[in-house]
């Protein structure tokens, strides 16, 4: 089948082809740099003031290498980097030792991931619908109005935005817990109070994300959706009389949509960077904050350990957006 | 003059023309600042705002004022060399791709979309954290451009297709000279436009990456930079003993660099090419 | 004497575009005066870029901005009532539309909604038009007369991009004339297409308008679709009417220089003769001659024409005119 052939096979490979070159990636340029880890690690150590006599900094190499990873030649390593990360072995931690990273990450991931698929999600659904109803209404007042909105907070980055809603909200307007994924002590359960506290937690550091998700989809919507107004079947569908309402949603939210689905793919990578910067201010307790901690306490391993594991989550999805999109798009399925 | 007179039309533009010019006019006092902002304690420390020290001084006895101006003229010394030398990569890549086509586009994109889907900001964490000590202003923005020239790269080439498309002449290919000599012949004129329009984008990109990594202390943290201040200010609790003066100073002035960065871009870029505006997709979703 | 349909006085719609501070007005529509019938095939024939398709805009009343009507009426003969289009709600106006007016695009491959199917497209139209319970009904006679019409009854369940083009441009056709309108409006329907296919579509639709007893305007730059087609036509350049007479009468004594200059270029059957095309490029609407616009083109020009515009008047009573040659034999021969 030539959907198979011109579609799904060339997404597979770059699938292959993104995680194995983006890991081969990680693991060689820490090795092309000048530093070296182990001797980092140990220098870190003494900034703090341990104390370390040369017979125990010798041991310490010694296990630091092991465990780094740093044995033999670097295609050795190579190998055996690979084979680890088959098992889910991405070695231990060294501040919080000795605790698999896999087992770190694991703990924190439930927060990122609620946190990031609940706002992109919502971000995605009420950009596609306030942009393209812009886009459609563009002469209108109100939808200059929100596109001057849209050029006041559309160039924020995300940890300047986040932190702005934390001054504002956390300190000025104290209405929301400005840290934490829930109040300290409370025993996770599916209880009301629990959901609530969670939500509450979450307020803040969803806000800034979709604020700002919100803003740029609107904005790229509100582009195509201009465009589209000009398009043949838009004029067509006007010059036929047909109801309004049913051009908004039929021709033009439902056609602008595509290229915003392509875009979603090719962003989620720059979303989720978005969403570890914003857990971080908000000391929310997911990847970002657990990345937060690693880099405090020069954890290396932790760090490599995150950044693989991202780079396959992110690269699966955006392998599962590619794969949902022949769904809206017809003229992929049937060709 | 002509240009700029239309150009002062959109309100965007003007808006950001003036900020940038009173932006650079006060990092430019910095060349004349009575005070080194690297030196702690040679004033008196948490000074409220007075008319010696304008916008008082901080926890480290360093006056507020002067480090903004250091901030704002080494931020943009960032922002600058990342923009500037990412354009030697995005260039070539860009014209190399959509001159040649076929094998050659696909390989080159195929490496910049990875650039694109891989969550960059945590290999730049990962670079960071390994050199960090070594982190001074022009390695940071050298980094930087290392990374920041995918998107635009992508940008660049379809515009290039498209110039293409049009028939733009194709003698290149026949008359068997160097390749890349001719693609920037026939295609810097139209391309130029769309170059520093994404120029402006990498520069504000990096300047909040400048931001988020100082903020996680991953930069030389003795150097006056938007982000360094705001390190510092929450290093000390700022905030809990309402200093707003010493954050709020970095907050305002990276929010009104980000702005008038995005407006210039915005505006310019809708000049050029009022039609298929340049804005794109994936300008500030950037992290 | 035939019924009118379709009036326009003293038609002027002009782009306006504002080009970073500077006016440009391009003068697309200019004085326009039509009178079209009942039961007709008016058809409208002139260079690329004259002005015919916003001819078309205006009198399907989709007016908008960079485009403006700045003077001048679109009158509608709706049973019999003169009804100024320009003084319609938005509401009444989509009504009208497909209703009274529809309209048959130059290129049927953008027009029909990609991403929904082609029974989903029928029914955003008759929804929009019918109510209730005849919007099943109307559905029902929608599918009889796509077969009717010699399409497979399977398209209905099928995208777009599945169809040919010939296929594409009779579902558009048959989507216009769905609701039995009285005018339809046929801008370059098969310039698209190729020849073989033309034929067929040029025929359908002259069908379609022998069966309904409607009026269509057609617009296209091939004379011989004219020729075989158009009851009346009228000749445009530079955004005006230059002339306007039965096809017979076009063809067979032109009076406009314009004209015998379409006329000539077209292929003689036989003859191998190089053809004449029109000397000179269109002058840009932005930017009209002074006078007659056709002067810096016309082999025939006179002093006045530099000057002075010539009126359009009846050179006989179904033949209408513009140039200052045809006013001069009028004064001879009075
Ligand atoms: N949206 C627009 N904005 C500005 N100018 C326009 C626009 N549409 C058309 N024009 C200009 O108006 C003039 C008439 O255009 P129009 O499309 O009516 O010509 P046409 O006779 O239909 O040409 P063609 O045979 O190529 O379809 C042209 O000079 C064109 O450049
Ligand atoms: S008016 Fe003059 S210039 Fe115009 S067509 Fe007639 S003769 Fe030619
Ligand atoms: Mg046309």
């Amino acid at each position: 089948m030539l959907f198979i052939r011109r579609y799904l096979i060339p997404r597979l490979i770059q699938y292959v082809l993104v995680i194995f070159v983006g890991i081969t990636a990680v693991f060689f340029i820490p090795r092309l740099l000048p530093t070296d880890p182990v001797a980092r690690t140990i220098a870190e150590l003494r900034s703090r003031g341990s104390y370390l006599d040369p017979a125990s900094i010798d041991a310490m190499v010694a296990d630091l290498t092991e465990m780094y990873g740093l044995e033999g030649s670097s295609f050795d390593q190579y190998i055996a980097f690979w084979q680890r990360l088959f098992r889910g072995d991405f070695g231990v931690s060294f501040f919080q030792f000795p605790t698999p990273v896999i087992q770190l990450i694991k703990a924190a991931l439930p927060w990122t991931l609620g946190l990031l698929l609940v706002t992109t999600a919502i971000a995605w659904t009420a950009g596609i619908l306030l942009g393209g109803v812009a886009g459609y209404f563009n002469r209108q007042g109100w939808s200059r109005a929100l596109d001057v909105l849209a050029m006041v907070v559309r160039p924020m980055p995300y940890y300047v935005f986040a932190f702005i809603l934390l001054l504002l909200f956390g300190y000025i307007f104290p209405l929301f817990p400005v840290a934490g994924g829930a109040s300290i002590g409370r025993q996770p359960s599916f209880s009301w109070p629990y959901i609530s506290d969670v939500l509450r937690h979450a307020f803040l550091p969803a806000m800034s994300l979709i604020i700002l998700g919100v803003t740029a989809w609107f904005q790229t919507m509100k582009l195509v959706v201009q465009n589209l107004n000009a398009a043949d079947f838009v004029q067509y569908a006007r010059f036929g009389g047909i109801k309004e309402r049913r051009i908004v949603s039929r021709y033009v939210i439902r056609n602008g949509m595509l290229p915003q689905i392509t875009a979603l793919a090719l962003l989620i990578g720059q979303i989720f960077s978005g969403a570890l910067i914003t857990e971080i201010v908000f000391t929310y307790p997911g990847l970002g904050t657990l990345l937060y901690n690693a880099i405090m306490t020069g954890d290396y391993n932790l760090i490599m350990g995150i950044t693989v594991f991202s780079i396959v989550a992110i690269t699966t999805a955006i392998l599962v957006i590619d794969l949902l999109y022949p769904l809206f798009d017809p003229r992929i399925r049937y060709n | 003059m002509k240009v700029l007179r239309d150009l002062l039309r959109d309100y965007r533009f003007t808006a950001s023309f003036i900020i940038l010019c009173i932006l650079l006019a006060y990092s430019s006092l910095s060349f004349f600042s009575p005070i080194d902002p690297t030196v702690w304690v040679a004033i008196a420390r948490d000074q409220p705002p007075s008319s010696q020290h304008l916008l008082g001084t901080d926890s480290r006895g360093i006056d507020i004022f002067w480090s903004g101006a250091f901030a704002i003229r080494n931020s943009l010394i960032v922002a600058l060399v990342a923009g500037v030398v990412s354009r030697f990569i995005t260039i070539p890549v860009a014209m190399l791709a959509g001159y040649k086509g076929g094998m050659t586009d696909r390989v080159l994109m195929f490496i910049s979309d990875s650039f694109l889907v891989i969550p960059l900001f945590l290999i730049i964490v990962l670079l960071a954290v390994l050199i960090r000590e070594n982190l001074s202003l022009v390695t940071l923005g050298l980094l930087l451009a290392c990374f920041g020239w995918a998107w635009d790269a992508r940008v660049i080439r379809s515009e290039i297709l498209s110039l293409r498309e049009r028939g733009f002449t194709q003698t290149a290919i026949l008359s068997g000279s160097g390749t890349m000599q001719l693609a920037l012949k026939e295609y810097m004129p139209f391309v130029t436009p769309l170059v520093f329009a994404t120029l402006i984008n990498v520069m504000a990109w990096a300047i909040g990456l400048e931001i988020t990594l100082a903020i996680l202390g991953l930069i030389k943290l003795d150097i006056p930079t938007l982000g360094t201040m705001i390190f510092w200010a929450l290093s000390y609790q700022a905030i809990l003993l309402g200093r707003w003066y010493w954050l709020l100073t970095p907050v305002i002035l990276s929010v009104l660099l980000f702005i008038a960065l995005y407006w210039l871009s915005v505006s310019s870029s809708e000049y050029l090419d009022p039609r298929s505006r340049i804005q794109r997709v994936g300008q500030s979703l950037r992290a | 004497m035939d019924k009118i349909i379709l009036t326009t006085r003293q038609l002027k719609a002009f782009y306006l575009l504002d080009i970073h501070g500077r006016q440009k007005v391009v003068k697309a529509v200019n004085e326009v005066e039509l009178e079209i019938l009942e039961n007709e095939i008016y058809g409208i024939a002139g260079e690329s870029g004259c002005g015919k398709s916003t001819l078309l805009k205006t009198l399907a009343a989709v007016v908008e901005p960079p485009l403006r009507q700045l003077e001048g009426k679109v009158i509608y003969h709706i049973n019999g009532e003169e009804v100024d289009v320009s003084t319609l709600g938005d509401e009444e106006m989509r009504r009208l539309r497909w209703e009274f007016v529809s309209y048959v695009p130059q290129g049927s491959m953008n027009v029909l909604n990609p991403v929904v199917k082609l029974k989903d497209t029928y029914h955003d139209f008759i929804s929009s038009h019918v109510k209730g319970k005849s919007q099943e009904e109307t559905f029902r006679m929608a599918k009889a007369y796509i077969a009717e019409l010699g399409l497979p009854a399977e398209i209905m369940g099928a995208y777009p991009h599945q169809l040919s083009g010939g296929m594409r441009q009779r579902v558009t056709i048959a989507l216009a004339t769905l609701l039995r309108p009285k005018i339809i409006i046929a801008d370059e329907p098969t310039t698209a297409l190729d020849v073989i296919v033309q034929r067929g579509v040029m025929q359908l639709l002259k069908d379609i308008q022998q069966k309904l007893q409607n009026t269509i305007i057609l617009v296209t730059h091939d004379m011989g679709v004219h020729a075989n087609v158009a009851d009346r036509i009228g000749i445009m350049y530079a955004g005006k009417i230059v002339e306007e007479a039965p096809t017979e009468k076009i063809f067979s004594q032109p009076l406009h220089p314009y004209t015998q200059f379409l006329i000539n270029s077209l292929p003689k059957f036989g003859d191998k003769t190089p053809r004449q095309s029109v000397p000179g490029s269109p002058p840009s609407l932005a930017d009209l001659p002074t006078g007659c616009p056709f002067h810096p083109r016309c082999p025939q020009v006179l002093d006045i024409c530099k000057e002075q515009m010539p009126a359009y008047i009846a050179a006989a009573a179904d033949h209408k005119v513009a140039c200052w040659l045809v006013e001069e034999e009028n004064g001879q021969a009075a």
